[in-house]
């Protein structure tokens, strides 16, 4: 369908489709069924966020305000994110527009109002991230920070409270998502890896990618490398995460309140 | 080199020679059958009519594999995943991409001869990719199967459609991806559509006309045996699709083809019964399509695991002892998307083993046959849980490859488990018919993909190599000891066939999701195969 074209009144309206199905229950029921083939694998059953889409119960969404908005990002993706083009992600086989609005009706029936807002103090928040909290080491936020880890800019967004209290607490359960190569099935993950390169030089970091035959890394100093496996003198890769574990007594519930308020003011933005 | 595989070399390189003054002959039945003969050609789906995918050329063997490399690449301009097995006839190679496109390039050079592509109705919404396999050659016209369930025959030499049969109706989700294969003067293919809840069948066209000469509905309508194996009216839309390239027996003049899912694929309320002929392997009449024996891997399956694999034909030696107290000597082989890896004896359809060959938890138990059997906490349930393999099974449409030098069956095979989660979903015409969803376990992490190497006399993995992640790409092996398939990196690997140690690779810059062949041209040998929107063929310096 792409946009619609609303004749009213002579003035042609483009780009501000209504949905012909909104708060239709049967609709809706029939959304729920298209958005567990479609959308669950990243978004959760019941919509309330997966591993790496985000909560779409939430009535305030960053990409997507009016439905016609959500029918464009559903249709068509949002590029530079995970989220792809109908029909593309290998789930399912693609919706018509008539499942399209079915998925909208039924988010809009899942979405809670008062939504769950972040409790804690972000200006507190931003101050421990770049200070005792020492995640900036790592990981960048709007252009300032480390390589090593990933790019939290967009996550307060794009992740669920629940997932970023788990990858703080217990960052090896379930690894970050590095490079998405085009037709690739699974993305790289950023697992540690540690070398030994054929005249003794040790070496650990991330991987950045690999293959069978050679490993992209960038070692704890940000510095990248490339190797072919079969040169190494030893390759040795885990998923233990390179992000040490998070208990309370290094990290406070208050604390990472605090810096998930600022990671979620910074990634509403 | 022994003085086998030197012997077998000069034949091959002697056929060769004769061909090359001989070429663009038509490609004859006779042919096909005797496709040993000419092994610089590959004619079928698979290589030949047993769908072994083994070459005889053995020009590019252990002892030079690693200085083999890139000659040409072509690139198809199509978007996607291309799934292609190519065809080689004569010094031609003809292949298909995406959105219904078909061409044919000269195999020395990779420059394009004919182009044809057949315009993709807007409105279609075909499961799983706008892919296709391949085509099927006879006499002077290639014939391929479109996303909108036409069944077109082109002109080898120029690429002009010769006859266009509707075979079914696009818009309630029935298409074609599969390579159709061409028997005698029939062209066998079987529809795609089993997320879609059509009734699935396998249709026969003459080659010279297109006129339709028989089909068989994989689920069996009222009044046939095997009808009373659905609840109610389910039959109507129990899937079954066909989607996979079959093999053929010309001893027996019989068709073995693979069928796919019941349908909704992950709910079996409402379905009540084995749900006869899904997930089985049929032994088709050649020219009349008639049921000989039928052999039904997963009954009743809620996990969508079509037995679309190939089944492989292999003749076991009467001298094995071994071999033949497991019972007999025309065996025809599966490894099954399920976990198993299934022998039958070919002539009655009788189950002769079933060992797991990959990460499984949906069975623990065998009927009286030696089926494995489902457990019944292994069906979906609406909150979802964890089953293995997942919805993409231990392998999948890949082809496998036999080699009769080592005895040994290849397979791309992946560990990967799924949570199954159902839903009451209707059916609707044309719409997506799952009746539930899976989605990885992240608790099952990492996936894992596999080159596996199996004894298919006592179903034993001889050796296993582990890519970086699980591969679509199928397998390929020669009389020059190698084995070559392809990764999701973008690599084409050989292997050494015996040992499973990968001796050569290159990277070609796009995931592989079809499987390599090999052919000669000009007394050179090639192997080539599809990867990102591209054809590769690489040969000896």
């Amino acid at each position: 369908m792409g946009v619609l074209l609303v004749m009213w009144f002579g003035f042609v309206l483009v780009g501000d489709a209504q949905n012909p199905l909104a708060g239709d229950a049967k609709a809706a029921k029939a959304g729920e069924y298209e958005f567990r083939i479609n959308c669950a694998l990243c978004h959760g059953l019941g919509a309330r966020g997966g591993g790496r889409g985000p909560d779409l119960t939430r009535a305030q969404k960053k990409h997507a305000h009016s439905d016609a908005d959500m029918f464009q990002v559903i249709s068509n993706g949002i590029p530079g994110t995970a989220m792809p083009a109908n029909g593309t992600n290998g789930q399912g086989v693609g919706m018509t527009d008539e499942e399209i609005w079915q998925i909208i009706t039924y988010i809009r029936s899942q979405e809670v109002k008062a939504g769950a807002k972040a409790s804690g103090n972000a200006a507190r928040g931003k101050d421990l991230f770049y200070g005792d909290g020492n995640c900036s080491m790592c990981h960048m936020v709007e252009g300032k920070g480390g390589r090593l880890g990933p790019d939290l800019t967009a996550v307060g967004e794009s992740r669920t409270r629940d997932a970023l209290i788990e990858s703080v607490r217990d960052p090896s359960k379930r690894l970050a998502w590095g490079l998405t190569e085009a037709t690739k099935e699974f993305p790289q993950e950023y697992e540690s890896v540690a070398v030994t390169t054929a005249d003794g030089k040790q070496i650990r970091g991330v991987t950045l990618n690999e293959d069978s035959f050679t490993v992209q890394i960038m070692d704890m100093g940000e510095k990248v490398y490339s190797f072919e496996k079969d040169k190494l003198r030893s390759f040795q890769k885990t998923r233990e995460s390179a992000m040490p574990k998070y208990e309370v007594d290094a990290l406070s519930d208050k604390d990472l309140e605090d810096i998930i308020a600022y990671l979620t003011s910074v990634g509403a933005k | 080199m022994n003085d086998r595989r030197r012997c077998r070399g000069l034949i091959a390189f002697a056929s060769m020679i004769v061909f090359c003054v001989t070429t663009h002959a038509q490609v004859t039945f006779e042919r096909l059958l005797n496709s040993a003969k000419e092994p610089q050609n590959w004619m079928t789906y698979s290589g030949d009519y047993s769908g072994r995918r083994f070459s005889e050329l053995d020009q590019i063997n252990l002892t030079n594999v690693r200085t083999m490399v890139a000659k040409w690449v072509y690139q198809t301009a199509a978007t996607g995943k291309l799934e292609t097995t190519p065809l080689v006839v004569d010094g031609i190679l003809y292949a298909t991409a995406q959105d219904n496109r078909a061409f044919a390039l000269d195999a020395r050079t990779g420059r394009p001869i004919w182009m044809y592509q057949r315009q993709v109705p807007g409105d279609i919404r075909p499961c799983c990719g706008r892919v296709n396999r391949g085509l099927a050659i006879l006499g002077d016209k290639v014939f391929l199967g479109t996303l909108d369930a036409h069944v077109i025959a082109l002109d080898a030499k120029t690429g002009n459609v010769v006859w266009d049969v509707i075979a079914a109706d696009y818009r309630t989700g029935h298409s074609f991806t599969v390579a159709p294969l061409a028997v005698k003067n029939l062209i066998v293919i079987g529809v795609s559509g089993g997320e879609y809840g059509v009734r699935g069948f396998i249709d026969a066209y003459d080659a010279d006309t297109g006129a339709r000469k028989w089909r068989f509905y994989t689920v069996p309508g009222p009044g046939e045996p095997g009808h009373d194996s659905w609840e109610g009216d389910s039959w109507k839309v129990g899937g079954a699709p066909a989607w996979n390239t079959g093999t053929y027996d010309g001893k027996t003049n019989q068709i073995f083809w693979p069928t796919g899912n019941p349908a909704p694929s992950n709910r079996g309320e409402g379905r009540a019964g084995d749900n006869l002929y899904s997930n089985s392997l049929l032994a088709l009449d050649a020219d009349s399509g008639k049921l000989n024996w039928y052999f039904q891997f997963t009954k009743h399956d809620e996990h969508d695991w079509d037995a679309t694999q190939v089944p492989v034909m292999i003749d076991v030696q009467a001298s094995d002892a071994e071999a033949r107290d497991a019972g007999g000597k025309q065996l025809i082989v599966q490894a099954n998307r399920n976990g198993f890896f299934y022998v039958i004896d070919r002539t009655s359809g009788k189950l002769m083993t079933a060992t797991a060959y990959g990460k499984q938890t949906w069975s623990e138990a065998k009927d009286s046959e030696g089926r494995p059997i489902a457990r019944k906490e292994a069906s979906p349930t609406l909150e979802g849980h964890t089953v293995c393999p997942g919805a993409l099974g231990t392998t999948n449409y890949m082809p496998p490859t036999y080699d009769a030098q080592t005895g040994l069956l290849y397979v791309t095979a992946r560990d990967q488990c799924d949570i199954f989660s159902t839903a009451p979903q209707p059916y609707e015409a044309g719409h997506a018919f799952y009746g539930s969803a899976y989605f990885p376990s992240e608790e099952a992490r990492p996936y894992l993909g596999f080159l596996k190497a199996i004894d298919p006399t006592t179903g034993e993995v001889k050796w296993k190599f582990q890519h970086t992640s699980p591969t679509w790409s199928g397998v390929l092996s020669t009389a020059g000891g190698l084995v070559f398939t392809g990764d999701a990196e973008g690599n084409l690997i050989a292997f050494d066939a015996a040992s499973g140690k990968p001796v050569w690779h290159f990277q070609m810059g796009g995931a592989v999701y079809a499987a390599p062949i090999a052919f000669a041209v000009d007394g050179k040998e090639y192997v080539a195969i599809a990867a990102g929107s591209a054809v590769y063929a690489f040969g000896l310096p």
